[in-house]
Order: C-alpha cells, then sequence, then structure tokens
C-alpha cells in the first residue's frame, strides 16, 4: 500500500490455535487513523464492554499508526488495547522502542489476540512466516531474561515485546514490555497478555512502508524536525535532563504531591531525586526509541552501594512515586526501584502511589505489622520501598496484597479514600489541587488517572502553547478538550507525544496528510481524535465505570503550604462547563447529535 | 581533499533516523534493511555505533567489480552504475566491512554514495553523531586534547 499502512492485520485465536492474516479496515482506519484509535475501534466493535477483563472473552491488540517507522518525527509509537483490569475501562497504553516499527517492516499494521492458549506460547513473526510456539521454558522468567533468550533463539535481529513476571501473576498494573525498558504500561495490559498465557510477541521483517506524497511528506517531516530541535524542551532540556527535569520546575509549583499527597505538595529535598542530579551523578548516555530526535531515555548506573545497579529511567513519575510520594530523597533507590519495574514488567507510577498508600495506612494503623508480614511500612524508609517493590514483583508476601492498587488495598483495609486513584487508576506526580485543570484531567482521562491523556501541566506551568494560571479553573475545560482530542490524534498517528511540546495541529496534520494521501484540513483530522475520545467514553459507559470525579483528598482538604497554599481541587466549577464543550448532557454522556457529528 | 562523513558514537542516541532517511532518500520507502548505513546497538555497553561506507581510498569493491560497474565520482564517492552491474554480489564479499549490501525488493546490490554531496544521515542525525565535514577541518578532538594542556600550562594575562 502507498498511504503509510501495510494493508494486513494478524488475528490470533489463541483458544483454537488458529492465525489469520486479513484486510486492514481501512474504512476504520480513515476514521480512527491508527494505534490507539484504530486499535479501540476494533474492540469496541467486537468485544462486549461487560466482559470480565482477565476472562477469555477479552481480546488484546497490538496497534501500529500510519506514521509508525517512517521518518516522522519520533515515530516508534504503536498501541496496546484491551479493557484494563486495573479500572474496568478501555485500556490503551503506547509504547515506545523498536518493535512497532518492525511489526510494520513484516507486513503488519497490527495483532488481534482472542481467546486464552491452554499453555503458555509465543508468537512468533519473521516476515510472512507466523506461528505460535510454546513458551513453557520462558514462564516466569524476568522481562530481561524472556528477551534475552528469545533473541538467543529466535537472532539477534528480533524484536521483542513480553510479559514479566507480574504479568504471568495478574498484578492488576503489570504492562506490555518492549526492548527491554519501553512499556505499554498503565492499566494492567500485561495482566491481560498473562491470563491469555501469551508470554512474548517476536517479530522481524524486511519489508518497506510507502507513504502516499514522498516529497511532500519529507518537507513536513524536515520541518517538524527542525521545530523539535529548536525548541527549548524538546531540543535541549528532555535531551539534557530526562523528564526527571520536571522534579524541580513542579515543586516550585507547588505541585509535586508529598507523602500520598498527606503533607501538601512542596517537597524540601526535591533537588535529591531531580533530573539535574541524576544527570550530574549516575547519568551514563541518552537513548532515544525509534525515529526519535529527543532523546530524553536515560542509561543510568548506580556504581555501589546497596542500589547498585544499571538500567533506563526512571522517568519523572516514577521519580515522583518512589521518591516524594514515599517521603524518600534516595535517588539511588528510586532508580533501583524503577529498574525493578523494568525487569518484572509492571508500572512504576502505580506501584509507587500503592506502596505510598500503604505508608499512610500503616502510619495511620490501619495496617499493621500482622498485615505486612511483619514489615513496618514507614514514610522515608527507603530499603523498605525497593523491598516493597521487589517482593511485589516476584508477588511474595504482602507484595501480593501490593499486586492489586492502592484502590483496592486501601479499601480492603476500610479506607479507600486513602487511595489517590481515578478510576481505581493511580494518578501521577502533579497534584490536582495546585494545576486544577490536570485535576480536571485526571477525572474525566477514559483510563483513569493519567498524564498523558491532555497534558494540562503544559499550559499551567511550562506555559506551552500558552500560559495559563494553575490555580484559576477559567478556560480550563476547554484547553483540556483541545489537548485530549489532539492527544487522541497523535497516539492514533504513531508518533510520540512529547513532540506536541513544540509542534501543534497544523504540523501533526501535515505528517498524516502526505503519509495517507489525505486532502482533509486540519479540523477534519483533529475532529478524528475527538472521535476517538467518544468511542472510548461510550465503552466505560457501557462497561458501568464510575463516574468522573476525584479523591476526597483532592477535593477538601487544603494544601497546607506553598505557592497554592489553601487550595483544593474545584472540579465541580470545571465539569459541567467541560461536559457541555463536549456535546455531552449533565451528566456526562454522549447525546445522539454528538454521535451524528462523529458518525457513532 | 572533500569531505567526509564522520561518526562519534558517544553522541548516538540509536533512534536510527540515519537508516529511515537513507532508505527514503534513494527508494522512497522507509525500510532499515535496505539503508546503506545501520545503527549497531550495545544494551550492555551503552553505546550505538553507526557504520556506513566511508569511501576508501583503494576500494576492494571497486577492484574486484567484473564488469567495472564500480567508480568514483567526482565529489570523491564510490558509486554503482546499475545498469553495468549484473548481481554477481562479488563487491558485497570484497568489502572487508561489510559495507556493500543487498535490496531484496530491487534484486540489486548498494552502498553509500553520499547523497550525491549532501548526506541525508548526517543532514538528519538529531545528535550530531553524524557529520559530514573536511576532515582537515574536523579538529575538535585534537581541540579538545589541546585544550587540556592548555588548561594545565597555559599563562593566561593576569587582569
Amino acid at each position: 500500500m502507498m498511504n503509510g499502512y501495510m494493508g494486513t492485520i494478524i488475528r490470533v485465536d489463541l483458544s483454537k490455535g488458529t492465525i489469520k492474516k486479513e484486510p486492514l479496515n481501512m474504512e476504520a482506519a480513515k476514521d480512527f487513523v491508527g494505534a490507539r484509535g484504530l486499535g479501540t475501534k476494533y474492540f469496541c466493535d467486537e468485544v462486549d464492554p461487560k466482559i470480565d477483563p482477565l476472562g477469555p472473552d477479552n481480546n488484546l491488540i497490538f496497534m501500529t499508526g500510519p506514521l509508525t517507522g517512517t521518518a516522522a518525527a519520533c515515530s516508534g509509537r504503536f498501541e496496546v488495547v484491551a479493557k484494563a483490569p486495573l479500572t474496568g475501562t478501555i485500556g490503551a497504553a503506547n509504547s515506545g522502542g523498536h518493535f512497532g516499527p518492525e511489526l510494520k517492516y513484516a507486513g503488519y499494521d497490527g495483532i488481534i489476540f482472542e481467546g486464552v492458549s491452554d499453555h503458555p506460547v509465543y508468537l512468533y513473526i519473521n516476515d510472512d512466516e507466523v506461528e505460535l510456539r510454546d513458551a513453557s521454558g520462558l514462564w516466569g522468567k524476568t522481562v530481561y531474561e524472556t528477551t534475552d533468550e528469545l533473541n538467543r533463539i529466535c537472532g539477534q535481529s528480533f524484536r521483542v515485546s513480553c510479559i514479566g513476571p507480574t504479568g504471568e501473576n495478574l498484578c492488576l498494573y503489570a504492562g506490555v514490555m518492549n526492548d527491554k525498558h519501553r512499556a505499554a504500561g498503565r492499566g494492567g495490559l500485561g495482566a491481560v497478555m498473562g491470563s491469555k498465557k501469551l508470554k512474548a510477541v517476536v517479530v522481524k521483517g524486511t519489508k518497506s512502508i510507502y507513504v502516499a506524497r514522498p516529497e511532500k511528506f519529507m518537507e513536513a517531516i524536515e520541518n517538524a524536525r527542525t521545530t523539535l530541535k529548536a525548541h527549548p524542551v524538546t531540543g535541549t532540556g528532555l535531551a539534557a535532563y530526562g523528564t526527571e527535569i520536571l522534579v524541580n520546575i513542579i515543586n516550585e509549583s507547588g505541585g509535586l504531591p508529598l507523602r500520598n499527597g498527606r503533607d501538601g505538595a512542596v517537597y524540601e529535598k526535591a533537588d535529591n531525586i531531580s533530573g539535574e542530579t541524576l544527570t550530574e551523578k549516575y547519568l551514563i548516555r541518552n537513548k532515544g526509541c525509534f525515529g526519535c530526535c529527543i532523546g530524553c531515555g536515560r542509561v543510568v548506573d548506580i556504581p555501589s552501594g546497596p542500589f547498585k545497579s544499571r538500567g533506563e529511567g526512571p522517568e519523572y513519575e516514577a521519580g515522583w512515586s518512589f521518591g516524594a510520594d514515599c517521603g524518600i530523597d534516595d535517588l539511588e533507590a528510586v532508580c533501583k526501584a524503577n529498574f525493578l519495574c523494568n525487569e518484572y514488567g509492571f508500572d512504576p507510577i502505580t506501584l509507587g502511589a500503592t506502596i505510598a498508600c500503604a505508608m499512610e495506612l500503616f502510619e495511620e494503623g490501619y495496617l499493621t505489622e500482622e498485615d505486612t508480614g511483619g514489615i513496618p511500612v514507614r514514610f522515608g524508609d527507603a530499603a523498605t520501598m525497593v523491598k516493597l517493590a521487589e517482593m511485589t514483583g516476584k508477588n511474595e508476601g504482602f507484595g501480593k496484597q501490593l499486586a492489586m492498587g492502592s484502590y483496592r488495598l486501601a479499601e480492603k483495609y476500610g479506607h479507600p479514600e486513602l487511595s489517590m486513584s481515578v478510576k481505581k487508576q493511580e494518578m501521577p506526580a502533579y497534584d490536582g489541587r495546585a494545576l486544577q485543570g490536570i485535576g480536571l484531567e485526571y477525572a474525566t482521562s477514559n483510563r483513569g488517572g493519567c498524564h498523558v491523556r491532555g497534558y494540562m501541566t503544559s499550559p499551567e506551568v511550562l506555559g506551552l502553547p500558552v500560559k495559563m494560571d494553575p490555580l484559576v479553573t477559567e478556560g480550563k475545560a476547554s484547553m483540556l478538550k483541545t489537548f485530549q482530542d489532539l492527544t487522541a490524534l497523535i497516539d492514533s498517528t504513531g508518533v510520540c507525544l512529547f513532540t506536541s511540546f513544540a509542534l501543534g495541529l497544523p504540523e501533526f496534520a501535515a505528517q498524516y496528510r502526505e503519509a495517507v494521501g489525505s486532502d482533509e484540513s486540519d479540523a477534519e483530522i483533529l475532529l478524528k481524535g475527538e472521535r476517538v475520545w467518544n468511542l472510548e467514553k461510550k465503552f466505560n459507559i457501557a462497561a458501568g465505570v464510575e463516574k468522573d470525579t476525584l479523591p476526597p483528598r483532592l477535593l477538601r482538604e487544603q494544601l497546607p503550604d506553598g505557592p497554592a497554599q489553601g487550595k483544593v481541587n474545584e472540579l465541580h466549577t470545571m465539569l459541567q462547563e467541560y461536559y457541555q464543550l463536549r456535546g455531552w448532557d449533565t451528566e456526562g454522556i454522549p447525546t445522539p447529535e454528538k454521535d451524528r457529528e462523529l458518525g457513532l | 581533499m572533500g569531505k567526509q562523513l564522520m561518526i562519534k558514537p558517544e553522541k548516538c542516541i540509536g533512534c536510527r533516523t540515519c537508516e529511515l532517511v537513507c532508505s527514503f532518500g534513494h527508494d522512497q520507502a522507509f525500510n532499515p534493511r535496505n539503508a546503506n548505513v545501520t545503527v549497531m546497538a550495545y544494551e550492555e555497553a551503552a553505546i550505538n555505533i553507526p557504520v556506513m561506507c566511508l569511501q576508501c581510498e583503494d576500494p576492494c569493491c571497486l577492484e574486484v567489480c567484473p564488469v567495472g560497474a564500480i567508480s568514483r565520482n567526482e565529489i570523491g564517492a564510490v558509486v554503482m552504475d546499475h545498469a553495468k552491474c549484473i548481481g554477481c554480489k562479488m563487491c558485497m564479499n570484497a568489502c572487508p566491512l561489510g559495507n556493500i549490501s543487498f535490496n531484496k525488493e530491487k534484486k540489486q546490490v548498494h552502498k553509500c554514495d553520499l547523497c550525491g554531496g549532501e548526506p541525508k544521515c548526517a543532514k538528519f542525525c538529531p545528535t550530531g553523531a553524524i557529520t559530514f565535514e573536511d576532515p582537515d577541518e574536523g579538529m575538535d578532538r585534537k581541540r579538545a586534547v589541546a585544550d587540556r594542556f592548555k588548561d594545565v600550562f597555559g599563562e593566561e594575562a593576569k587582569a
């Protein structure tokens, strides 16, 4: 095909052990673009929203976009889609690395897994050759071990996506890991893969991706790449310090949640866990995903001491979850916990926030040493934090309870209000009291607490694309709607969301248009993002997901200090405006008129 | 002499943009396996090394070609004439550096031709790990060594 797509989907029935190749649904591709949007469209067309996420009726979809694997700026992305076990919402998790592009070079836009295998298997893809192979010998192995072993068996040039032990053990926030250190991390899609007894997908491809208008496409990507290179965030800041550059910035805005948010959102020791400190003390080299021109990835080495280790990361969110959220300023412990997440294959945001929740439950006396197997779980105890991360990775002792996530843990011990989660998924590293818009984002996100569904931090703190006062509610609903729709579009094309620090709709629309050969306007292309957003929302409503709200702490407990002192999140003043702008009714349900406008 | 492709592996982030723009520049298709440059990644050592033809002064490929399809052009690139090439792949075997590859789709051998004088790998490399420069002017490493001598032994004029 000459339009960015490969034109073929692999469909695997794990219950029957059969593999079919079918033509890509081009009509759906036109409306839902690819990756997140197209994966969700395939999913919603075929799966009943009420199903058990860990049962045989959940599908697991890997989907690339039309820009994945091209020279579009930061084109290494693909999406994993399933009903998420942590939240019960649509689960769509995006990952970078090299796996997605390789799948396209093998000739496929995506893979749909149905059913459950009766024994561990992995899917082997070598161009046209596609087969299910026994993975009994790989079951129980970590992400690193599995990847190395599959590269030994299949060849060094194969790309590996796999689950670690947490996915096998159905940890509710296990991720689907690729290229060892990259994760489709949130919502527990690794547990879905584990429930299907699917250990890995390996792929190698030698085919070409063609675009509709080659010369114009190169003009569009050259323009995008030049803009990214010249921008202070994507050209300088992220390369120099990684996403951890945000620690001091967010702390200065008074929005770095401290000790499960209990002690406000200003951490006096923030600099100890900052990107500047990480770079100065432990950074070896930057690493980029496929097609990247930013290079935010960190290869980090802790040379000695109790946390001696080497790995990739942490991102800002993990730096916070294992750091400030647990009241810990030991960056070596933070790095070690993050590496454990890569190794065992689970989400550092939910893990760190769940440990932080356990710490508060323990300090309040709701959780005792009897419950934790004799371990005192207190804020600030770095060694215990790392030990709990490892126990959760290995599904041992109290780690089995932490594997449920903070909501189910706090609920079990009678205090669900101490879970800092939305729709049972933990909110990341920005306090919704100090950043009003990010609070609205958490409340309305289609996959529960999440920062990459409409990154309001960008206008509220970084001033991109315009500076907005983080403490006010005016204008936030409107900006958030635009961000959510644009993010859905970007995720669906197959490029990295980080490019949106420097690029806007015109640049994304141009790359998309020249790749697929479309003459649609920017507005028509953005509408595809809105269509994706509404499809996700409709799935969640049909699945019976709880209403859009925030934890009581964010709505009632005033911040004690910092620039946002005295603030709570004023969700009620933003939510109805947001629903109205979305064309939804007062309960947040899309109206028939909106459905017609979007063709849903 | 003219400009030369230079690599600085310590700057490479392993994004493989060079592979993408190379294959696209020659075939109008994105396919890293048909690129004339390949980034080799060493996970354990945390380093990535771009490898491509650096245009030998005494090229084995040119010597071994039985039909005279390989020659050096005016910008110093050792290039292939596909009208003359019979696809015997002797050049692939003769190159001691492995920098000649075979495109399965086009059924042709291929190697770096410096994109006619403006190599896309260097143009699009986001970190400067691949550059196209006059080696006589590429003194930055020598300069770095000299700078250290200057720092140790230099006598700056006192203000």
